[in-house]
């Protein structure tokens, strides 16, 4: 694929997260917070068409719904109603792919949303509890979306809090294996991973246009699989792009990471433009 | 069956200590004037089952809660509901911490009159850890390890639609009804605010009909409280209170839940306080948030 045009972090990271859902089939595709949400929307208006998406409230669509305000005469493509009760039939059955936002992961591909500190009755920090992160990891296939990769997020010991069920054999409950847990990519600010490390361990799968092996590492509070040659993440392509601008024609993709940074952040930015 | 009664009629018939569920979902038609008049009240120690927002967190700033069983406590556009983090913070609440799922599954034991539901939700996570109440169970038909979701049972649910008639027939023509139905099902008792009183007949056109979601009689009690929602939304009639939503949340840094609830609550009924927040016509003028 060959860059035709400047691109931003986040349509990087948007168009490096829709890969995700490029060979799930007909699954309910759930992006939680603007970057997840275009990713999913533009696998489904590209990779995997067969995707599901609702409107984040009550109904299921034929075609993605863009973000923010919309014209007075916009008609949105409800297929059926799916309301939250609803969402849950569908989570039990697994035939989801949710990409969420955790504010802790640890290396056993546990997430955290629900309190920090070591304290669970009286939190440092109470956040938004655990939702329905201990559903859905059991259930369905889980993608992670970082907007900041640092060692807060990626912690050196475990989630303060478990939220979501990881690759952890001392808690995996009777009958499990690590088989049975799902967890795909992980998209962050700095680069794309997966689970797929010896033992489930974290592994770099791409790095994003001028970041380091180095910075990776140093930015992860525990080892991960760095394997021998590690690509570059593809740039967006110009069909990616203008699909991206339709699905947010107010550019909130803008606003997601601090000071809306380039995709390519290699010292001459004229380098990259071949 | 009449069941007519007033808001201070449904709060009174509640006691100190009750485990009380509360419809909506985050910033989401909550019964907020039934809320309002728990405030108001002497009620203490009561345990709250929510999919929760401002009703939780009002509710835990006031000194009204001993326990909240919840899965997240937020106002959606702002993440964290600043008085529920500040009580958990103090550490002077008990909580029971689950999964959404969890909770609609606890709803329906109750329900169904079964004491659990297995469920495989919870595994291998700290919601097992954190509550020992919570057991596992094996299966009579696998070799799994199964998580048995106990019965929420509530003493009474507070739930508002946007129409009822005097016989307790409930209409949320919204496009979620959430897990009122659940709530109002898990419950001895269910009050009911509503932002019209309407005609029996109102429910024979087919489609007001299959916005009705529970029996008539599950329904204890209807009062008519237009606006009854705020600040909290009411689909299809008005969006949540930003602005208030706003003003609430610096509450939390500024003045504290006292400075609001002197403001907005105590020594108020509903008329005084919709027309504090602007008149009924202002909040169905709130637009409806797009996702």
């Amino acid at each position: 694929m060959q860059a035709t045009e400047q691109y931003t972090l986040a349509e990087l990271m948007i168009c490096a997260a829709s890969r995700a859902f490029a060979d799930d089939g007909e699954v309910l595709a759930t992006g939680i917070g603007v970057i997840p949400r275009l990713a999913a929307s533009l696998a489904m208006k590209t990779v995997n068409p067969d995707l599901m998406m609702t409107d984040s409230e009550a109904y299921l669509l034929s075609e993605p719904n863009p973000l923010g305000p919309r014209e007075d005469d916009f008609v949105q493509a409800n297929e059926t109603w799916m309301g939250f009760s609803r969402i849950f039939d569908n989570v039990w059955s697994g035939r989801r792919h949710a990409m969420v936002g955790p504010t802790q992961i640890d290396r056993f591909g546990q997430a955290n949303i629900s309190a920090l500190g070591s304290d669970y009755q009286r939190p440092k920090v109470q956040m938004l509890g655990v939702r329905g992160f201990p559903g859905n990891s059991i259930s369905h296939a889980n993608s992670f979306f970082v907007p900041s990769h640092n060692p807060r997020v990626f912690v050196s010991g475990e989630c303060d809090m478990v939220a979501s069920v990881g690759f952890n054999p001392a808690r995996l409950p009777k009958g499990y294996s690590t088989d049975d847990i799902d967890i795909r990519l992980v998209i962050t600010d700095l680069c794309v991973m997966d689970w797929q490390g010896p033992e489930h361990q974290l592994r770099l799968v791409s790095l994003h246009p001028g970041v380091s092996v180095d910075t990776v590492i140093a930015q992860t509070g525990f080892a991960l699989h760095i394997p021998d040659d590690v690509p570059l993440t593809p740039a967006p392509t110009a069909a990616q792009l203008a699909i991206i601008r339709q699905l947010d024609p107010h550019n909130l993709r803008g606003a997601q990471l601090k000071d809306n940074p380039p995709g390519d952040r290699r010292t001459s930015a004229a380098e990259s433009v071949q | 069956m009449n069941k007519l009664m007033t808001t201070r009629e449904m709060v009174a018939g509640l006691r100190d200590g009750m485990t009380i569920g509360i419809g909506g979902w985050g910033p989401r038609r909550k019964p907020m004037a039934l809320i309002r008049e728990i405030l108001k009240s002497d009620l203490q120690d009561l345990t709250i089952v929510a999919y929760g927002g401002a009703d939780v967190g009002m509710l835990c700033a006031a000194g009204k809660v001993k326990k909240v069983i919840f899965a997240f406590v937020s106002l959606d556009f702002i993440p964290l509901e600043p008085f529920f983090r500040q009580t958990r913070q103090s550490g002077s609440i008990e909580v029971m911490e689950i999964d959404e799922g969890m909770m609609l599954l606890g709803l329906r034991a109750a329900a169904w009159g079964c004491p659990f539901i297995p469920t495989q939700i919870g595994l291998g996570t700290d919601v097992v850890t954190v509550n020992p109440g919570l057991k596992l169970v094996d299966s009579p038909y696998d070799d799994k390890a199964w998580l048995a979701m106990p019965a929420l049972k509530l003493d009474a649910a507070l739930v508002h639609v946007d129409q009822a008639d005097s016989r307790g027939v409930c209409r949320i023509s919204g496009p979620d009804h959430y897990m009122d139905d659940w709530f109002v099902r898990a419950a001895d008792k269910a009050y009911v605010t509503c932002e019209a009183l309407v005609d029996s007949s109102a429910f024979q056109d087919d489609t007001a009909a299959r916005q009705v979601f529970w029996e008539r009689s599950l329904t204890t009690g209807v009062a008519c409280v237009p606006g009854g929602a705020h600040p909290t939304s009411c689909a299809p009639l008005y969006g949540f209170d930003i602005k208030h939503f706003k003003e609430y949340n610096a509450c939390a840094k500024e003045g504290g839940f006292d400075a609001y609830l002197q403001r907005y609550i105590q020594h108020t009924d509903e008329d005084s306080y919709r027309e504090k927040v602007g008149g009924i016509a202002a909040i169905r003028a709130l637009s409806l948030p797009v996702y």
